[in-house]
């Protein structure tokens, strides 16, 4: 609502903001943070659906036969780190100084293909060792939910380096603060997936 | 909502480039203004990254190490360091609080959780009371039926 006053001694009107908007930026974050709130949703079923068919084997092998915790730590390791130089980079955004967010956001995106080569490294070994999707209930369960967290990871990636070529083009303007601190939720909300997956999966799994 | 807070949101957004007025942390003042990612500081990061990494490690060690000894003692350890880890998550890299976007975030949040809850142990109560109910067969067994 605008209100219309004017001061005395002056021509022009003059606008006063009477109510504040709860958005300051026009309903994104909190726009984005439901798109997460669905994603939470997707993982939930998924999650769901390792719980039920997470023990059916089919006399194939079983995740304590399969799963080296040891890599599953670095992983585990190389996302913890990733989020916490990404909050590095919010911080020197914060401060507007360019080259060392991008030098932050570098780094994190070199943790992010550190993990993905992992996980990659990890599925080829599965599929040579025949622990393929279709080998059991288990292993569909176990590709579909740990799959699709990778991709999310794979298409974070690709989001942080478009976000690296803007920021280098225009600079830390307000549109690329905002869409920083966008994939800044998206990449946390990655890490809090992962502790589900390693907990539920990998660490539950390799118990006897 | 006061036109000074209205004020204060329009010269709020105004000073993000400046890159002044995010000293004092989080989880004070105009909560509601706040924009999310926006007021982490370097202690409130680190502090959730050494908590982090306390509560990865300890899961790891008790699996690994194999130290309870008992399956069913481990799992609900790791499950309850679990689930406190992505509180601290939570609040030290999502900033979330219960005053952020007018209490919006966290209204969502907690519905979520409610459809998170209901799904997995909606999920694996029935599928799991199925599967007591059905007459006992091994895989082999179930091939060979007609």
């Amino acid at each position: 609502m605008h209100e219309v006053t004017a001061p005395p001694g002056a021509t022009a009107p003059v606008f006063y903001e009477l109510e504040a908007h709860a958005h300051g930026d026009g309903g994104t974050l909190i726009g984005f943070w439901l798109y997460l709130m669905s994603d939470c949703l997707i993982f939930a079923i998924l999650f769901a659906t390792y719980g039920v068919l997470g023990r059916n084997y089919a006399a194939g092998p079983s995740g304590a036969d399969l799963f080296d915790l040891r890599l599953v730590a670095v992983n585990t390791g190389l996302l913890l780190l990733s989020s916490i130089t990404y909050g590095f980079a919010m911080l020197e955004m914060e401060k507007d100084r360019v080259d060392t967010t991008l030098m932050w956001l570098a780094v994190t995106g070199l943790f992010g293909l550190g993990f993905l080569g992992i996980e990659l490294y990890e599925f080829a070994h599965l599929i040579h060792e025949g622990a393929t999707p279709q080998r059991s209930g288990f292993l569909s369960a176990f590709f579909a939910l740990v799959g699709t967290h990778g991709l999310h990871v794979t298409f974070g990636t690709i989001w942080l380096v478009v976000l690296m070529v803007q920021v280098r083009q225009r600079g830390l303007v307000i549109e690329n603060q905002r869409r920083l601190m966008c994939l800044s939720m998206f990449w946390h909300f990655l890490d809090v997936v992962w502790i589900g997956v390693f907990t539920f999966v990998y660490l539950m799994g390799s118990m006897r | 909502m006061s036109a000074v807070t209205g004020a204060g949101l329009v010269r709020k957004t105004q000073d993000d480039g400046a890159g002044q007025g995010h000293a004092q942390g989080h989880g004070q003042g105009h909560g509601a203004h706040h924009q999310r990612g926006a007021h982490g500081s370097f202690r409130s990061y680190m502090t959730g990254f050494v908590l982090s990494v306390v509560l990865t490690a300890i899961p790891f060690w008790l699996v690994m190490a194999d130290v309870l000894k008992d399956t069913f003692l481990t799992s609900i350890v790791i499950m309850g360091l679990a689930a406190v880890q992505i509180v601290v998550h939570m609040i030290y890299f999502l900033h979330m609080n219960t005053k952020s976007e007018g209490g919006w975030t966290f209204l969502a949040l907690v519905f979520t959780l409610t459809l998170v809850v209901i799904t997995l142990v909606g999920s694996i109560w029935v599928m799991y009371h199925m599967d007591q109910n059905m007459m006992p067969m091994s895989p082999h067994e179930a091939l060979q039926r007609p």
